[in-house]
């Protein structure tokens, strides 16, 4: 498999603060990465550390192959950020502010209007970016991201403060980016798309991954309950375990069409954070 | 050299957008275009706004102007933004600087039509006029590098701006600060383009010059390697 990105044992500390400890994880081409983990987790230290802007105390980490102690142009050219402060220019245009990145990035002209279109800002392409809304901005500095075709692209918090459609919006354009074999790190700490978006997650508290999997696989592994939640139609609830002892009482209410909804109880990505550190993801 | 290109491109854009610094640049040309003109006093020496004027230009212009970039860029995030898409401090630098000494230098050729001189001490004028804009952008990188945010620059400029500006222009009134004056560059710029039509500078007039540029480069050094551009 060819990894985009490797860590071992990452481990870096401001003075006496350990901001990260013994971080391992690995990012294949063409996957979404998501890092979950309240403020102040260490988050946006990783993606510092992980684009070479930030030296590690202990530990290795490669991007592309490369040393990210190391990394030259080449391997620049082959990252896109988005960190969690937009950093436009505010005075220029949406179509300026882009130019300016394909200027630097060696971008043709031509990229610049098909981006515009892809995110939805094409209409928009010669309003200020004062004049933008939130969620177009987001999209603005997303497609700043994606100018120089990236092999990686790093998010920090991409649908922080926006509203569900343009939440969406976002997601679709990840997706899009992950059929074309761009590998996605994105730091999070929203439950929903981490699990709806995400090939693989961990759970990042105080510097330390405290689990590491598939967002199913991690949820499954602490369905400690086991058990359906039945909502009858006279408003009742009712809960079973998931065994042989609950099959008649289930039939039962079958029979006598009873049941308005019946759901599984495996826990969330928040109740999992939870259940492990104590507090919450927000 | 093409991130250079790319910042100054976008840094004429920007600016044309931007009144607070875009007024910096104009201002004090027209004024002397305007005021050397309309002004004709007895007993006033010969192109007096010329040389009053060049100056302050030379003490404010550069100085605030770049001071005011980088700490926007600095405060709005985009000059971390610009560092993660491996454009290189110096680069920022060169595109940020030849720019504004570019429009100070457009502004000085103003004030060189104004004041009406030679060919010879035109060339001599704009040289003059380089060596100052040089100096005060140092000196204002150095500020906009300490500076985390536009305000904190505003406040570091607006008291050294007005002692570089206005000590050439109390020294005429009062010989004690013009002893005092005299180790500050924008006075001993104000000096060289008094004497512009026959200048010939002494060495010791050299030296604080060299001195002020030194003292300034240093101070560049000590505000990038304590704040940086990250």
């Amino acid at each position: 498999m060819e990894y985009t990105i490797t860590a071992q044992n990452l481990s870096l500390s401001f003075g006496e603060k350990q901001i990260l400890k013994d971080i391992t994880l690995d990012l294949p081409a063409g996957e979404i990465f998501g890092l979950l983990g309240p403020s102040g987790a260490g988050k946006t230290t990783l993606i510092k550390l992980l684009t070479g802007q930030l030296r590690q105390d202990s530990g290795s980490s490669r991007l592309l192959g490369t040393d990210t102690r190391k990394l030259s142009a080449r391997e620049h050219r082959q990252i896109g950020i988005m960190m969690d402060t937009l950093g436009l220019y505010e005075r220029l245009s949406t179509y300026d502010n882009l130019s300016f990145y394909a200027d630097i990035y060696h971008v043709p002209r031509r990229k610049i209007t098909d981006i515009l279109k892809d995110i939805g800002l094409y209409e928009s392409r010669n309003t200020a970016v004062s004049k933008l809304s939130k969620g177009m901005k987001n999209r603005l500095s997303m497609a700043r991201a994606l100018i120089n075709d990236a092999k990686i692209l790093f998010l920090d918090e991409p649908t922080s403060g926006l509203d569900p459609v343009t939440a969406k919006e976002i997601h679709a354009i990840l997706r899009k980016q992950q059929e074309q074999g761009t590998a996605i790190f994105l730091t999070t700490h929203n439950m929903f798309e981490a699990e709806s978006l995400c090939d693989h997650v961990a759970l990042l508290n105080e510097g330390r991954i405290i689990e590491y999997g598939k967002p199913s696989e991690v949820c499954r592994k602490y369905n400690h309950q086991n058990q359906f939640q039945i909502t009858l139609k006279n408003g009742e609830t009712v809960s079973l375990r998931n065994s042989r002892d609950s099959v008649s009482q289930i039939r039962d209410y079958l029979e006598k069409e009873q049941i308005e909804t019946i759901h599984s109880t495996e826990p969330t990505l928040e109740t999992v954070f939870v259940e492990l550190t104590g507090r919450g993801l927000n | 050299m093409r991130n250079i290109a790319a910042i100054f491109k976008k840094q004429i854009k920007d600016t044309l957008k931007n009144k607070t610094v875009l007024i910096q640049f104009i201002m004090f040309p027209i004024l002397t275009l305007i005021m050397n003109n309309a002004i004709q006093i007895d007993g006033m020496p010969e192109n007096f706004f010329v040389n009053l004027f060049a100056a302050m230009y030379i003490g404010m212009a550069p100085l605030t102007s770049i001071a005011a970039i980088i700490s926007e860029e600095k405060e709005t995030n985009t000059l971390r933004v610009l560092m993660m898409s491996n454009v290189k401090p110096y680069e920022y630098l060169t595109g940020i600087g030849s720019y504004i000494f570019f429009a100070c230098m457009l502004g000085a050729s103003v004030i060189c039509v104004a004041g009406n001189y030679t060919l010879h001490s035109s060339l001599a004028f704009m040289v003059v006029m380089a060596i100052g804009i040089f100096i005060s952008l140092l000196l204002g990188a150095a500020i906009g590098t300490l500076s985390q945010t536009q305000m904190m620059a505003t406040s570091l400029t607006v008291p050294v701006m007005i002692i570089l500006s206005f000590l050439p222009m109390l020294s005429m009134f009062n010989t004690t600060i013009a002893k005092i004056a005299r180790f500050t560059y924008s006075e001993q710029i104000s000096l060289m383009i008094h004497h512009i039509n026959s200048l010939q500078p002494e060495p010791g007039d050299i030296c604080i010059i060299v001195l002020n540029i030194v003292l300034f480069a240093a101070l560049f050094i000590t505000a990038y390697k304590k704040c940086g551009y990250e």
